[in-house]
């Protein structure tokens, strides 16, 4: 990419692919035409909605659908009984676990999908619900995670052959125990903690639906579906319904928001799909709030027991023994190789000497998921766990969080870095950012305020938190989802004009990959992003990929738009020698345009050489016309981002309210493609890790019974809650990314929670003794931490 | 039942049962299916539209209700090929990723600035504090709106800027 000095070409002005574009896409968005699922109709399409089960655990006795196929403008009303005739009363999860697409001999949490009608419309359809009779046997249900394993605990899963007890996965381990022993023994100083990441929900503002259809004549799935990962699910419903995988087509169009709420099979879309291949029509289903909120993918649900020790003012030890909550189904999205996702990256951005972990899954009477929320696989547990430990030793040690944090860091000369659970960072400069921080948040001057409102009596607490996150899962050596490699393909076409498609299997669900993807290529090629189109969302027209998840967009499909670019510039570079008459090796490249060395006004511009390679003038000998590559990029590692949080909270001393006064965070991803979309995913994340650390909480009552099953009590941050996010930014390039770009997206979802928290026992520490608090700080919660009670009554 | 509703300024009959609800009644009678539906219980503003002027959560209404009201939705913003300033200040601001909450937060901005054309940014921060976006954490949004307002107040005559290719 370098140009050459003093040249005189007019390209030397051509647009420079990397920057603060702003976004294809908002045209349509702006003017409400974009194009969600709902906003689809087919013709003949009818309607579908789903009966729950309003039990947590319980016997399916009977159930009687004859009033409701009575009821005019029902089609259709299905059952289990139904779906095992045709095998699909039962379908594979993301974790090598089954789960039932409706329940047939018993429930086996609140919400969970019992029978499914078909009518003319979607107010018939629900009206149809109320007229299905089920004769239910209650059982008791395993609500408590730490109780699913007593011995008297309910059998869940008696429809898995052999299984005894409700443990949903063998348990895992990643470290070195007893080297991990000998640190601790070694240590000055070892602080322990019980650490619960609560339940919490993606939940996009769009719900999860589907629009199946089916056609009897050419055996022709359609499918019309918002999902995070259409080419998987493609190969999953091949396998699931049997049908041939050529033979289905899924297109996502605009979908609203999915945080990894979207990335699973749920049962209705294949309760959809059934319906449409036996009526014949296309069918729609559209789940409500509630249902998105009690059934679909929830997050986190870790229940963490943890120790960290410290020998001579820095962290040397981790350990962490972890209940997994996984609710009925194991359903957790996570590659084959890590039952525990990522989890063991919880050493952090230290240097320690040992650390060990273990994580025993077990099913419970609730939704199944353990999908990410913003995540890549189970980093944020491990981040807020760390990162919580650390704050915790720094309180014990008597010492500045910020200091402790920049004595253990690893050192800039140490990466690549290997960890003593098993991952290699690529690159980092961790006392650089971190300092960037302090200089933005004006550390010292927060502290000299602190202590005079402290002498007031005014509660204000300051929360740090330094995270290192592993994205863009991943080596295929490494990584698998179903036997499905983590690798992502991409296609590009410069048309004879000049003008460029790319494809490829990234999803976006507001991400922007429209404008960033045609600003790769933009980059590469040396046109215009104006000139790229990005295809996206339909896997008849893209190639092979996973899909939207665990920030692994740039890392993966970008890093495969770069490398197909540079191909195409490779072609190009052939093809510009035969229409320069020279040799290939005499040409140089600058952006748009490959010119002769020592003759840089003799040269060829990508659409010259485009329309070239379309012509009838003669190609490169062995060289077929055209001007276009496809490849299939396998990342050689994970990218591994990071950043320096710092959370300012005032707390009301009366009311216990917790305000974020201020939010600083300053992130490294390396090189930033297009910095405007990179602050808008900090942004948004962040208002997210608010919502966690003060908001959003999934619970149950004794009985299984969700408390939280609408936006009445799942509490969402809205402008009030959110500060005037400040964010700065270090450049770190990633050595084996082409780009040296990382992921970013799930970063401040990952780092902000922890730096809350924090800061809200900052600011009840030396008041109120209070040395640890669990998420989510309401107000109930801290006033209960603030009057010695560590949890507040449900 | 039939009503009859102004919908962007013509008028839309249909016969509807009386629990519709006007959400529904604004995406399938004329189709206009850019006011969206995104809760049961009227937390999130997906749905927010004009009615007479106010904004109003469509979801909360019923379309029986709305017999001889003007409603507006976000396809009314643009007008004669030039888009409101509010609808270019979330283009230049990036203030929508998903797109999914914005005809509500944009029909909430232009509520806002019709009452108040110069609004400080806890005003602004009321007044959107109806609505939920999952994606931007609201910093752009209020930036978007404060721009709008800008922009009219550097020219409170002219008709908006020409937007060239959003």
């Amino acid at each position: 990419m370098a140009i050459v000095e003093n040249l005189p070409s007019p390209t030397r002005e051509r647009p420079i692919g990397f920057g603060r574009l702003k976004r294809k896409e908002d045209a349509r968005f702006i003017r409400g035409k974009g194009t969600y699922l709902d906003d689809i109709r087919l013709p003949g399409m009818v309607h579908g909605a789903i009966l729950r089960s309003p039990y947590a655990h319980a016997k399916i006795v009977s159930i009687d659908t004859s009033a409701a196929l009575a009821h005019p403008g029902v089609a259709a009303v299905v059952t289990a009984k139904d779906l095992e005739t045709l095998g699909l009363a039962w379908m594979p999860t993301i974790s090598y676990d089954t789960q039932a697409v409706l329940a047939g001999d018993k429930v086996r949490f609140q919400g969970q999908e019992v029978a499914f009608v078909i009518a003319t419309d979607e107010y018939t359809a629900r009206d149809a619900l109320a007229l299905i009779d089920v004769e239910y046997e209650p059982l008791p249900a395993v609500v408590n995670a730490r109780k699913a394993l007593d011995p008297d605990a309910p059998l869940i899963r008696d429809d898995k052959e052999g299984q005894r007890d409700n443990l949903a996965s063998p348990t895992w381990e990643a470290g070195d125990e007893e080297a991990t022993d000998r640190a601790f023994a070694q240590a000055d100083t070892v602080v322990t903690r019980d650490i619960i990441y609560p339940r919490c929900h993606p939940a996009p503002l769009e719900t999860c639906g589907i629009i199946a259809d089916f056609n009897p004549e050419t055996g022709q799935l359609d499918i019309y579906n918002g999902n995070q990962a259409p080419n998987a699910h493609r190969t999953v419903y091949a396998h699931v319904a049997g049908l041939a995988e050529h033979m289905i087509r899924i297109r996502c169009n605009d979908i609203g928001g999915g945080f990894g709420n979207k990335v699973p099979v749920y049962p209705g879309y294949v309760c959809a799909i059934a319906g449409s291949i036996v009526a014949g029509v296309p069918v729609k289903w559209i789940e409500d709030r509630s249902e998105n909120l009690m059934s679909t993918g929830f997050a986190r649900d870790y229940v963490m027991h943890s120790e960290i020790c410290a020998k001579d003012g820095k962290i040397t030890g981790l350990r962490a023994d972890v209940i997994a909550d996984h609710g009925a189904f194991d359903s957790t999205a996570q590659p084959t190789k890590f039952p525990a996702g990522f989890f063991h990256i919880c050493c952090g951005s230290y240097d320690l000497q040992a650390a060990h972990v273990r994580v025993k899954a077990v099913y419970t009477n609730k939704a199944p998921g353990g999908v990410a929320y913003r995540c890549s696989f189970r980093i944020t547990e491990a981040v807020y766990l760390v990162e919580r430990m650390v704050s915790a030793l720094a309180i014990e040690m008597d010492v500045d969080p910020i200091e402790l944090r920049m004595k253990s860091f690893i050192a800039p000369e140490q990466f690549p870095y290997e960890t003593t659970t098993g991952w290699t960072y690529d690159s980092g400069n961790y006392a650089e950012t971190m300092k960037v921080a302090m200089e933005i948040a004006g550390y010292d001057e927060l502290r000299r305020e602190q202590a005079e409102k402290r002498a007031r009596g005014e509660l204000m607490g300051i929360g740090v938190s330094f995270f290192t996150e592993g994205v863009g899962a991943g080596p295929r050596k490494h990584m698998d989802i179903l036997g499905l490699a983590m690798n992502d393909g991409a296609d590009l076409r410069v048309h004879p004009s000049g003008k460029a498609v790319v494809s490829i299997s990234a999803q976006t669900q507001g991400q922007g990959h429209e404008t960033t993807f045609a600003q790769i290529v933009a980059e590469e090629l040396g046109i215009p992003p104006e000139d790229v189109q990005v295809r996206h969302g339909d896997t008849d027209r893209t190639p092979y990929g996973l899909g939207t998840y665990g920030s692994r967009s740039t890392p993966v499909s970008g890093a495969a738009v770069a490398v197909v670019s540079r191909r195409v510039r490779d072609r190009a570079r052939l093809i510009a020698a035969t229409m320069l008459e020279t040799r290939a090796e005499d040409l140089a490249w600058e952006k748009g345009r490959w010119y002769v060395k020592g003759d840089p006004e003799q040269g060829a511009l990508i659409e010259e050489i485009a329309q070239y390679a379309y012509s009838g003038n003669p190609m490169p000998e062995g060289m077929e016309g055209g001007l276009d590559a496809q490849v299939i990029y396998d990342p050689p590692n994970l990218t591994y981002p990071y950043g320096a949080y710092i959370a300012v909270v005032d707390i009301d001393p009366d009311t216990a309210a917790v305000k974020v006064r201020r939010f600083i965070a300053v992130d490294d991803c390396g090189v930033r493609i297009n910095p405007m979309i990179v602050d808008g995913q900090i942004h948004g994340g962040l208002a997210e890790g608010i919502g966690i650390a003060l908001m959003e909480v999934i619970t149950f009552d004794e009985e299984g019974n969700c408390l939280n099953g609408s936006f009445m009590e799942y509490l969402i941050p809205t402008a009030l809650e959110c500060p005037d996010f400040e964010l700065g930014e270090t450049v770190t390039p990633c050595p084996h990314h082409p780009l040296g770009a990382k992921g970013v997206g799930e970063s401040p979802n990952v780092g902000s929670p922890p730096a809350i928290v924090s800061a809200v026992i900052d600011a009840l520490h030396e008041s109120h003794g209070v040395d640890h608090i669990d998420m989510p700080c309401t107000p109930a919660r801290v006033w209960a931490a603030m009057q010695g009670r560590p949890e507040p009554p449900q | 039942m039939n009503v009859t509703i102004s919908i962007n300024g013509e008028p839309v009959s249909r016969d509807v049962e009386p629990r519709l609800l006007l959400v529904h009644f604004i995406r399938e009678t004329p189709g206009l299916t850019g006011t969206h539906w995104g809760c049961d219980t009227s937390n999130c503003g997906a749905c927010v539209v004009l009615m007479d002027g106010e904004p109003v959560k469509s979801c909360t209404i019923l379309a029986a209700m709305c017999e001889g009201h003007e409603i507006r939705t976000v396809e009314s913003l643009e007008r004669d090929g030039q888009l409101d300033p509010v609808q270019e200040g979330f283009h230049e601001m990036h203030a929508l990723h998903c797109g999914f909450c914005t005809p509500g937060m944009l029909m909430t901005g232009r509520a806002l600035l019709d009452n108040n054309p110069d609004p400080s940014e806890e005003e602004i921060r009321t007044a959107i504090s109806g609505a939920i976006c999952r994606c931007t954490g609201y910093k752009n949004i209020v930036a978007a709106i404060r721009w709008a307002a800008e922009q009219r107040a550097a020219d409170p005559v002219a008709e908006p800027a020409s937007t060239q290719e959003i």
